[in-house]
């Protein structure tokens, strides 16, 4: 503003003149730029950038109409349960378990070792198959729309395992999005979240036992 | 002369170029934000490897805490005000203009239909405190969850449902959700995950 009032006071002269408009140029951001900051420094605050990751599950109907030959079979030779519990452990059993014999229900982990490892050796060829598709897709040799319809394709194929998650009450939210997590990362399509039975119930607590009694059966 | 004159010079920064990234940036935060929306409870979503991201519009997210109280919340205020209309509705019961008025800016809702009149006539900032004492009932005798997730659905067909809980949600609380979204034939829906730090493998 002061800069303003010189120009006006001063031009008469010529040669006086063009330096003062060069002068007058000078309009002061400082104010300016204060302003901006702050409005920054609010958005930075009350935004959050990052959009929360989401994971789709489809669960089955609850309807009871729906007849019992209508339902889905699953070979028992390609099931895999696995049964949450509480204090994050985790059992699972293959097929069918023998309900008498707690032995049938395996202790596994949440770790890379654990269940990880076991889904990933039952899922086998889907697996390396959808590697090499990634490798392609790396390349640049098969297009975004073919590479999610040929996984699609592969991991609802014939051979790959169905996992049924069966998480009992004392279990958490964690262990379960941890759960569908691993059938993520193994590349499993076929899973279902199923409420845990009396059936499974006993035999969860019979192998409980077992393990607290010091003799981890294996 | 000359010395005098550069020495005065030399104090006048020009903030031009800094204005102009300045702008610049708060032209990109105005325009990539979204603003944080007030929750009444601190919820830490357990992480995953999962990288979809959720959409923006049409959301019912439904906030369940670690001690198992499940709010609700709507992105668009007219649904929320159609919604609330049905389930007064369904329920027996109706509002005046002024507290449909008020619940239409309610960010998350969560109270019992029976102690809404008395909430929806508390002070905003009594609200926010006592919001978190309560929570939509969900047991299978007095199930309004069922009721407002029902009348958010008839409102608003396109309506996707997200699920928000905090990882050491028992899964007791999981199940009672599932259950009731189940009974709705509500079969597809979205649970909210944070993007794990470690790799896959």
């Amino acid at each position: 503003m002061a800069e303003l009032q010189t120009n006006e006071g001063g031009g008469k002269k010529k040669g006086g003149g063009s330096k003062q408009k060069k002068m007058s140029v000078h309009v002061d951001f400082t104010p300016m730029v204060d302003m901006n900051m702050l409005l920054i420094t609010f958005f930075m605050l009350c935004t959050s950038l990052s959009k929360p990751q989401t994971m789709e599950i489809n669960m089955p109907s609850n309807d009871d109409k729906i007849k019992t030959e209508d339902r889905t079979k699953v070979k028992e030779s390609q099931a895999i349960t696995l049964v949450l519990s509480g204090g994050d452990s985790i059992f699972y059993y293959t097929g069918k378990p023998d309900y008498n014999d707690h032995n049938s229900l395996k202790l596994s982990s949440y770790k890379a070792s654990g269940i990880r490892s076991l889904l990933m050796s039952r899922n086998t060829e889907a697996v390396s198959k959808i590697d090499v598709l990634k490798q392609k897709k790396l390349e640049l040799k098969i297009s975004q729309k073919d590479f999610t319809e040929q996984v699609a394709e592969l991991k609802n194929g014939k051979n790959t395992p169905v996992v049924i998650v069966k998480a009992s009450d004392r279990a958490t939210y964690k262990n379960l999005i941890d759960a569908l997590d691993e059938m993520q990362i193994c590349n499993i399509g076929k899973y279902v979240i199923d409420k845990i039975g009396p059936a499974e119930f006993a035999l969860l607590k019979n192998k409980k036992d077992a393990l607290k009694q010091g003799n981890p059966a294996k | 002369m000359s010395k005098v004159k550069v020495a005065r010079k030399s104090t006048l920064i020009d903030m031009t170029a800094m204005s102009d990234v300045t702008v610049l940036l708060l032209t990109f935060f105005m325009l990539t934000s979204t603003f944080v929306k007030k929750e009444p409870v601190q919820v830490a979503t357990p992480a995953s490897v999962s990288e979809i991201k959720i959409p923006e519009t049409n959301i019912m997210q439904i906030l369940i805490d670690p001690t198992g109280k499940v709010f609700m919340s709507l992105d668009k205020q007219a649904d929320m005000v159609e919604t609330l209309n049905k389930v007064s509705g369904e329920l027996g019961m109706s509002f005046t203009p002024e507290e449909v008025k008020i619940f239409r800016i309610q960010k998350t809702f969560g109270v019992p239909m029976k102690s809404m009149k008395a909430y929806l006539a508390l002070k905003p900032e009594k609200q926010d405190e006592i919001l978190k004492e309560y929570g939509i009932p969900t047991d299978s005798t007095d199930n309004q969850f069922k009721t407002w997730v029902k009348c958010a659905r008839a409102t608003n067909p396109d309506l996707r449902i997200a699920i928000k809980a905090d990882s050491k949600t028992p899964y007791k609380v999981i199940k009672d959700v599932m259950n009731s979204l189940q009974d709705l034939r509500e079969n597809r829906y979205n649970l909210i995950t944070s993007l794990k730090k470690e790799s896959a493998n």
